[in-house]
C-alpha cells in the first residue's frame, strides 16, 4: 500500500471528527443509562455541595462521642486482624494454587486450566452472594466475615500469583534444571525466592482492600465495624458513625503508608 | 643449575582486599521475613480468638454444602420472573456506566490539577490529599451517607459510588500525565500553545491507552460495587433481587441464577477488556 500523505489541517480534521463520533456514541450510551436508572443528573449533582456541607455539619463528633470510643475500638481492631487472617489464610492456599496453575511451574495443563477458572469463578461471585450464602450457614459471626473475605481474596491473590511466577525470567529456570534440580527443587529455591517480594507487596495491597471491604461485609452479615457503623447511622448518632468513618480512614491511610514503606524497604 | 642470587626469593604477595562476608539474608530479605512472621502471629493470634458463635463447624460446612449445590446445579428464577431479573441487570449494568462515564469525565479535568507537571505544588499536594481522603473511606459508605441526604434509591446510588470513582481515578489518571515528559510541555509553552491545547492536543492523545485501561478496570469495580450498593441501599438493581433472595426468602436456586447471570457479564467484560486493550495498543 502507498503511504497516504495527510496535511496537518487534514489530521488534525480527521482527529476532531473521530474524537466527536467517540464523545457522541458515550453520550448517547450515558443518557440511555440515564434512562433506565432514572437519574437526575443535573438536580442530583446540584445537592452534592449541600450534602457535603450536611455531612461536616452532623458528622462531627462531639464530646458526648467519647461515651463511643470502647466498642468502636474493639471492632475496628477485630476488623483489622480479621483482614489480616484472612488475607494470610487465602495467601498460603493461593501459593499453592499458583504454583500448581503457573505455566512456568504446572505439572500438566489440565491443572493450569482448572486454577485459572476456579480463581475466575471465585472473584466474580459478588461478595453480596458470598456474605449472604455464608451468613445462612454460618450465622452472625466474625467467623463468616472472614470466610467471606477469604473467598474473594482467594480468587484475586491466585490470579496475581499465577501471573507473578509467569513473568519471572524463564531462562533461569532453564539453568536450574540443566544442573540437574528437581521439580520442588527448582519451585522452593528458584521461583519462590525470586517471586517473594512481589507476592507479599500484593498481599499487603489484599489487607488494604479487604478492611474497605470488611465494612460492606460487616453491614451484610451484621459483624465487625459495619455493623456498628449502620447501628449508629440507623438509630441517627451521626457523632459516633461520623467517629467511624474518620476513624477508618485513618486506619486505611496509617496502613496505606505502612505498606508504601515495607514495599519500598523489600524492593 | 642457576641459582637465585639473593636466598630468599622475591614473591610478590598479592594483597588481598577486604572482602565483605556475603550473606544470603540482605537486609530486605531480613525486613520481608519479619513482615510475614509479624503477619503470620496476627492470624494465629486472630485465628485462636475469633467469634464463631458457638456453632459447629462440621454442620456449618455441611449446610454451606448443600446450599451450594442448590445454587451452582439447580438454579431458577424463585419468586420473580426472567424479564425482571434481566431488567435489573440492565439497571445494574447502566449504573455502572452512569458512574463510570460521570466519574471518568470529572476526575480528567481534576487530574489535570493534580498532575505536578501542570500545576503548582501546594495546589497538587492539596488535592492529592483529599482524594487520598475520600478513597479511604468505602464506597458503601459514601453511599449510605448521601441516601441520608437525598433519600434512598438511585440518585444517591449513582452520587455514592461516582464519588469513590473520581478519587480512585484521579489518582490514576494524575500518575499518567506525570509520565508526559516535562520536556514536551515546556517546548509547548515556549512556542506559546495556551494550557488547555497542550492538554487536549499534546497530553491526552499521548496518554489515551492507559486512561482507557484505568477506566475499565475502574469499570468492572463499580460492577461489583454497583451490585453491593444495590443491597445496601435499595437501588432496584441486580443487588436488590440477590439480597431479597438470599436474606429473606432464603431462596438459594434463584441465588444461584442471579450468580449466573452476574458470572455471565463479568466474563463478557473480560473478553471486551482484552479486545479493546490489543486493539488500542496495536493502533499506538
Amino acid at each position: 500500500m502507498k503511504p497516504k500523505y495527510t496535511s496537518p489541517q487534514q489530521f488534525f480534521r480527521q482527529r476532531r471528527t473521530r474524537m466527536g463520533i467517540v464523545f457522541a456514541i458515550l453520550l448517547a450510551i450515558y443518557l440511555g443509562s440515564v434512562f433506565l436508572v432514572k437519574f437526575q443528573t443535573f438536580s442530583s449533582l446540584a445537592q452534592v455541595p449541600a450534602g457535603l456541607i450536611w455531612l461536616f455539619k452532623t458528622f462531627i463528633p462531639n464530646q458526648h462521642t467519647t461515651t463511643y470510643l470502647g466498642p468502636i475500638f474493639y471492632q475496628l481492631w477485630r476488623t483489622l486482624i480479621v483482614s489480616i487472617s484472612s488475607t494470610i489464610c487465602a495467601a498460603i492456599l493461593s501459593l499453592m494454587f499458583a504454583v500448581l496453575g503457573a505455566k512456568t511451574t504446572s505439572p500438566n495443563r489440565g491443572f493450569q486450566l482448572t486454577v485459572r477458572f476456579g480463581a475466575s469463578l471465585l472473584r466474580n461471585i459478588p461478595v453480596v452472594a458470598w456474605a449472604m450464602i455464608l451468613l445462612f450457614s454460618f450465622k452472625q459471626s466474625d467467623f463468616t466475615g472472614f470466610l467471606a473475605l477469604f473467598f474473594m481474596t482467594l480468587g484475586y491473590l491466585t490470579r496475581a500469583f499465577t501471573e507473578t511466577m509467569e513473568d519471572l525470567d524463564a531462562e533461569k529456570l532453564q539453568a536450574l534444571q540443566a544442573v540437574g534440580a528437581n521439580y520442588f527443587q527448582c519451585v522452593f529455591c528458584g521461583v519462590l525466592p525470586e517471586a517473594a517480594s512481589t507476592m507479599t507487596s500484593w498481599v499487603l495491597y489484599m489487607i488494604e482492600n479487604n478492611i474497605r471491604d470488611a465494612t460492606l461485609v460487616g453491614l451484610l452479615t451484621g459483624t465487625g465495624i459495619g455493623f456498628l457503623f449502620s447501628q449508629y447511622f440507623k438509630s441517627i448518632r451521626y457523632d459516633a458513625a461520623g467517629l467511624i468513618v474518620l476513624l477508618i480512614a485513618v486506619l486505611v491511610i496509617v496502613l496505606e503508608l505502612t505498606s508504601t514503606q515495607i514495599r519500598r524497604a523489600i524492593a | 643449575m642457576i641459582e637465585n642470587s639473593s636466598s630468599q626469593p622475591n614473591t610478590i604477595k598479592p594483597k588481598v582486599p577486604n572482602t565483605e562476608r556475603i550473606s544470603l539474608m540482605t537486609k530486605p530479605r531480613l525486613i520481608l521475613r519479619a513482615v510475614l512472621a509479624v503477619l503470620g502471629l496476627v492470624t494465629v493470634y486472630s485465628l485462636v480468638t475469633i467469634d464463631t458463635a458457638g456453632l459447629k463447624l462440621g454442620d456449618a460446612f455441611h449446610s454451606l454444602g448443600i446450599n451450594l449445590k442448590a445454587m451452582f446445579l439447580q438454579p431458577n428464577v424463585g419468586q420473580d420472573s426472567w424479564g425482571v431479573l434481566l431488567k435489573a441487570l440492565s439497571t445494574s449494568i447502566a449504573l455502572t456506566i452512569l458512574t463510570t462515564l460521570l466519574g471518568a469525565l470529572i476526575a480528567f479535568f481534576i487530574a489535570v490539577f493534580t498532575a505536578r507537571n501542570l500545576s503548582p505544588n501546594w495546589l497538587a499536594n492539596t488535592l492529592k490529599a483529599v482524594m487520598a481522603f475520600i478513597r479511604s473511606i468505602p464506597t458503601i459508605i459514601w453511599v449510605l451517607i448521601y441516601s441520608a441526604v437525598m433519600g434512598l434509591g438511585a440518585n444517591a446510588a449513582v452520587v455514592g459510588l461516582t464519588f469513590h470513582s473520581i478519587a480512585y481515578l484521579v489518582k490514576a489518571y494524575s500518575e499518567s500525565i506525570e509520565e508526559t515528559p516535562q520536556a514536551t510541555i515546556e517546548a509547548l509553552k515556549a512556542s506559546g500553545v495556551r494550557f488547555w491545547p497542550i492538554i487536549f492536543q499534546a497530553i491526552l492523545p499521548s496518554i489515551v491507552p492507559a486512561l482507557l485501561s484505568w477506566t475499565f478496570i475502574r469499570f468492572e469495580i463499580n460492577f461489583a460495587n454497583a451490585v453491593a450498593v444495590g443491597a445496601a441501599a435499595g437501588a432496584d438493581d441486580i443487588g436488590y433481587y440477590l439480597f431479597m433472595a438470599s436474606g429473606f426468602y432464603f431462596n438459594f436456586h434463584e441465588v444461584g441464577l442471579i450468580v449466573y447471570l452476574l458470572l455471565g457479564f463479568a466474563i463478557i467484560l473480560e473478553l471486551i477488556s482484552m479486545r479493546l486493550r490489543g486493539h488500542y495498543l496495536k493502533q499506538n
